[in-house]
């Protein structure tokens, strides 16, 4: 099933429904690093509240997209990953390092907020 | 034994026991029955001898052993264990907590089965094919009322060991919120890979229930860790980095320190801080929050 990807100001937000598939991991990551650069944002949250599987190919795919959008200028945050999926993930050593993550989708914007601030001081 | 008449244990009724081996039993319980007295007395005089069931008087003793008679004639007479192991049970129950060992009762069963044994000797000696009869009447059933006994004894005791097991590991894992946002999980004791499984469940509900953004894990009071112990740790700030939050662990010992640090555990990935005071400091910096000091007005 395709997972719908919304503009919402700088950020994008891509919310998954139901299980993916391989070949939906695959067309949700290519979708947002195209659409990053299309609507010029800054952030990317990627809500996986329903997901209560996270196989290595789903985690790898949420890495490599994590990476290719920060190449283009967007910092991605992964949201609502549940607890018993948390723990399935480090107890097979699937490890998403150097991704951020967050609660919920309200701490995910706040995440996003935060760093964007922080981007703008750090200019001045 | 000489002969095997009863390869199953007997019962007053039914088919399966010969008529002659349900003859047999009738009169040992009814000897056994005359003799009540004598024999219970012999037997608790016996289990003080041996310095068994020595958390108890002597005149507990001797109340339970008239039960644990008249319960062990009852089902060498019936062929049913059901009443005994209700009272195995029940007594099991009484005397757990007054630390009785498995060996003690054991012990004082098969003091019985012997002492009514040597009973049976003295009566029959005269008649050794009777004797032996007799004996192989009771042996079958005898075995069976001293494995009913043990076997009801140590189930009752894991059932114990088992209860205090799940209440020790409900208190030892508390999570609490000590400000907004903010979790401290005090660990205690010994971790093994069970509590450290069933720590990391609670913390990670708990984090997402507070909708806590800082964990301050405190091992001050765990005594030793291995490189075990010390992957659970990094798997649960693992974990709990997945659901947003950042993990501070504090109160290593410089014992823990060492041990770590010998044995090559790279912590590098975990903000570790030195006491459980300075956790909540760095927690609240992480927060942005700060705690300012009112000097009273005098």
């Amino acid at each position: 099933m395709e997972v719908p990807i919304l503009k919402q100001g700088h950020y994008v937000i891509a919310s998954v429904q139901s299980a993916l598939t391989d070949a939906d991991l695959r067309q949700l990551r290519e979708q947002i690093t195209e659409r990053v650069g299309r609507f010029r944002s800054k952030g990317v949250i990627v809500d996986v509240t329903v997901l209560d599987v996270m196989d290595s190919f789903a985690v790898r795919t949420l890495r490599d997209l994590a990476h290719m959008t920060r190449l283009r200028g967007a910092e991605t945050v992964i949201v609502g990953i549940q607890p018993e999926v948390a723990f399935a993930m480090v107890q097979l050593g699937l490890s998403l390092k150097g991704v951020a993550t967050a609660l919920d989708l309200e701490e995910g914007l706040a995440f996003l907020d935060a760093r964007a601030r922080e981007h703008l001081t750090g200019g001045r | 034994m000489v002969s095997k008449q009863t390869p199953s244990a007997p019962r007053g009724e039914g088919p399966a026991p010969s008529e002659d081996t349900a003859g047999l039993l009738r009169e040992l319980v009814a000897h056994l029955r005359q003799k009540r007295t004598a024999l219970r007395e012999e037997w608790a005089r016996r289990i003080t001898q041996a310095q068994l069931l020595t958390a108890m008087t002597e005149e507990e003793i001797f109340a339970e052993a008239t039960s644990v008679y008249d319960n062990y004639v009852e089902a060498l007479e019936t062929g049913t264990f059901e009443a005994l192991q209700a009272y195995a049970r029940n007594l099991s129950e009484r005397i757990i907590p007054r630390g009785v060992e498995t060996h003690e009762v054991v012990g004082i069963v098969l003091l019985l089965r012997d002492v009514l044994a040597r009973s049976l000797f003295a009566k029959y000696q005269e008649d050794f094919e009777k004797l032996n009869r007799i004996l192989d009447a009771y042996e079958p059933a005898a075995n069976r009322i001293a494995n009913t006994v043990a076997v009801g004894f140590v189930q009752e005791r894991e059932r114990v060991i088992r209860q205090q097991q799940e209440a020790i590991r409900e208190l030892s894992t508390p999570v609490l919120q000590v400000r907004e946002r903010l979790l401290i999980l005090p660990i205690i004791g010994v971790i093994d890979p069970q509590r450290a499984r069933q720590l990391t469940e609670q913390l990670l509900r708990a984090i997402r229930t507070n909708r806590a953004k800082v964990v301050v894990i405190d091992i001050t009071g765990v005594a030793a860790m291995d490189s075990n112990v010390a992957n659970h740790l990094v798997q649960t700030v693992e974990a709990s980095r997945l659901l947003g939050a950042t993990v501070i662990v504090t109160g290593l010992s410089p014992e823990i320190a060492q041990t770590l640090v010998t044995i090559g555990v790279d912590l590098s990935e975990m903000t570790t801080v030195g006491d459980l005071q300075g956790g909540i400091e760095e927690a609240e910096r992480l927060l942005g929050v700060k705690v300012v000091v009112i000097t009273e007005a005098n």
